[in-house]
């Protein structure tokens, strides 16, 4: 589904991400870790399409298809979604709002009908009661006083709604307390399925002792330096990455 | 002929044209004398410091158009408010338009101005209030010098008018370019509540110069929300000068959604003249092109105990220029004041414009006044989050431009004007989707 080749990619003419190189399968789901700074939000963000980040060298490929040109917008519309560490707050546009919007121009671009009103609310109120969220929520605001909680919770409704084949969460565990994480984990593994996948951002192991992954990566200086399975997060986790660090330089 | 001199030659005709033995008279006669000695306002005035006339004075306007078209309702019917049943006063190149209007002298007056200002019945009233609180300004002196028609309005005291009134001016372009000079008065008494709907549409290409004055009485607990629509095409150009009084436990309420039109001049003059009045302004402009849009706002306190609340946003792209000059006067013996200014305004790129000065000056030692102005870029963080949720950037773009303007809609209290002025952003933004949710 997705394949990240060499992919080099700099913000302001400072380098980021230095050979990236990353295979993603239908039903995986792929924890990417790392110590701060190491370049795991930059990937995110270059997947997603950011037009602030360049990218020098490499390639990226969504279901055998070159991305590297296309918009933000168009990566969304081929099922590509980004949960955000810091969500934006849009003060003026409904949460119901925005999804109907972001719905409906999806639905335009794959050629289809506007969803009817009466199945949108349906589908709203079905995937707001999967991740808990309170109605009184959805019209207020996009994010705009939303607590750390509410905020993740309502990246992963977003997430429920467009139902993307490949989900990135970058740090959708920071600020976020044990019931909350519970909440969003849930959520993401009941949207789980063998035709879509998922890869998670994070600096530690609690959110994957709720979302088990396939794989682990370590990014460190952009690249990613180490792989294995789910055991190497708890390894990350007792030792840190100062031996990967080691290992690396070594 | 320059504009000027054309006027002033045209008055003596205008006059004979019209009941030249009214009381009004008088006051017309000392208007093109005041008119003729100050002129055109020029940059020189620190009021027009920013805002050029030399532009649309330049045509060679016909003062009054002889030749009236007559139009049919479904030719026009989009500029209404027609969802709803109204009042309407509508004319065509500055005459009624019988055919078009809908107006009533049952229990209340919602009719012309030509009538109010001939009839004996009207003459006391006319007296008491007619020019009465324009001020010393030459616009508002040449609208005076050829007032004649326009909406009049006088709602008696406990009527709660149930439906809205729509005051709409067409221009056909019967001539090669017109100036208007519509003249409305307003007057609501003790309890009474109104609402009311402004429009002026050009449907020709040629030249438009529209120079109206508004007088508008809000007496005692009078409750007034007028809503003014310029969506005016770009040949189009509007100086509006409007004039509010407000007694005691009065609210008045002036809207102005501004969209369209070449240049556009709005003077919003409130006076409080009373306790415990409560006076708001807002408006929301969206321009682009080298559209020309200026807001000089005046609310003067006169009284202890009231508030004014103005916000107003600005949305400027192209080579669009923007002004906001309000200006908060507070007398000495207007304690415990209230007032509130803001102005937020969003330049698209950097050719547009905006001039932005709030003014205050406060004599009063125990208020509360503030004030604030913003300029900014739409935020680029908030349009990488709405297209990755496969926003296009267009539509991205128009839902933070809508988002940023629309808490001047919340207060509009008409449901299908609101629905309207929705559509007329989403038109002026180029994009197909709905805001209202």
């Amino acid at each position: 589904m997705l394949k990240i080749k060499n992919l080099h990619a700099s913000v302001e003419d400072k380098t980021i991400l230095r050979g990236i190189n990353l295979e993603v399968k239908p039903g995986e789901v792929h924890a990417l870790m790392g110590p701060n700074g190491s370049g795991k939000s930059t990937l995110a963000a270059v997947i997603a399409g950011n037009e602030d980040y360049e990218v020098v060298e490499g390639e990226i490929e969504f279901n055998a298809e070159n991305i590297d040109e296309l918009s933000a917008e168009e990566r969304a519309h081929k099922g590509i979604f980004m949960s955000f560490q810091y969500p934006v707050e849009i003060p003026g546009v409904t949460v119901t709002n925005f999804m109907k919007t972001a719905i409906n121009e999806t639905r335009k671009a794959q050629g289809l009908e506007e969803m009817p009103a009466n199945k949108m609310l349906k589908l709203i109120r079905e995937k707001s009661e999967l991740l808990d969220i309170d109605r009184k929520f959805l019209s207020r605001s996009l994010n705009e006083g939303f607590s750390g909680g509410e905020k993740k919770r309502n990246e992963i409704f977003q997430m429920a709604m467009l139902e993307p084949q490949l989900a990135i969460l970058d740090e959708t565990d920071s600020g976020l307390d044990i019931d909350a994480l519970r909440i969003v984990a849930n959520g993401v593994n009941k949207l789980k399925s063998k035709d879509n996948a998922v890869v998670i951002i994070t600096h530690y192991q609690r959110l994957l002792d709720y979302i088990v992954p396939d794989f682990v990566h370590v990014i460190f200086d952009g690249r990613i330096v180490k792989s294995g399975p789910k055991e190497l997060a708890h390894q990350l986790e007792e030792k840190g990455y100062d031996w990967i660090k080691e290992e690396v330089n070594a | 002929m320059k504009l000027k001199e054309k006027l002033i030659s045209s008055f003596m005709a205008f006059e004979n044209q019209v009941d030249i033995d009214s009381f009004v008279h008088d006051i017309r006669s000392e208007a093109i004398k005041s008119f003729e000695e100050k002129g055109f306002p020029s940059k020189k005035e620190e009021s027009w410091k920013y805002t050029s006339l030399n532009k649309v004075l330049k045509h060679n306007y016909s003062v009054f158009p002889k030749q009236v078209n007559a139009l049919e309702y479904r030719e026009v019917k989009r500029y209404f408010i027609h969802d709803i049943d109204t009042y309407k006063i509508v004319f065509i190149d500055g005459k009624y338009s019988s055919h078009l209007s809908d107006t009533t002298h049952d229990g209340m007056d919602i009719c012309l101005m030509s009538a109010a200002l001939s009839k004996p019945k009207y003459r006391i009233i006319i007296e008491n209030y007619f020019n009465k609180i324009t001020t010393d300004d030459s616009l508002a002196s040449l609208n005076t010098a050829f007032s004649h028609e326009g909406a009049y309005i006088h709602i008696p005291k406990n009527k709660l008018v149930e439906k809205p009134i729509q005051i709409i001016h067409f221009s056909t372009g019967s001539e090669s370019a017109v100036m208007l000079q519509p003249r409305n008065l307003i007057i609501v008494d003790e309890n009474s509540h109104v609402q009311i709907i402004e429009r002026h549409q050009s449907l020709t290409e040629n030249a438009v110069l529209t120079n109206s004055v508004t007088e508008i009485y809000a007496n005692k607990r009078g409750i007034i929300d007028y809503y003014k629509v310029q969506n005016d095409n770009q040949d189009a150009s509007l100086i509006d000068n409007t004039y509010i009084n407000q007694k005691q436990e009065s609210h008045v309420s002036v809207h102005t959604f501004t969209f369209g039109g070449k240049l556009i001049r709005n003077n919003l003059n409130f006076f409080q003249n009373g306790e415990r009045i409560d006076s708001t302004l807002k408006g929301i402009t969206i321009i682009g092109d080298k559209q020309h849009v200026d807001h000089n706002t005046l609310v003067h306190h006169r009284t202890p105990n009231c508030e004014s609340h103005q916000d107003y946003k600005g949305i400027f792209g192209d080579n669009a220029t923007g002004v906001f000059n309000g200006k908060v006067l507070v007398d000495r013996e207007a304690q415990k004041t209230n007032a509130y200014q803001s102005n937020n305004n969003l330049l698209l790129n950097d050719k547009a414009t905006i001039n932005t000065k709030p003014q205050l000056e406060i004599f009063a030692d125990d208020v509360k006044c503030s004030h604030g102005c913003t300029i900014g870029q739409l935020d680029e963080n908030a349009m990488f989050y709405l297209r990755t949720r496969g926003i296009p950037e267009k539509e991205a773009k128009a839902l933070l431009m809508y988002a940023f303007a629309n808490n001047v809609l919340e207060s509009v209290k008409i449901n299908e004007l609101k629905q309207r002025i929705n559509k007329l952003i989403a038109n002026k933004l180029g994009v197909n989707i709905g805001f209202d949710l």
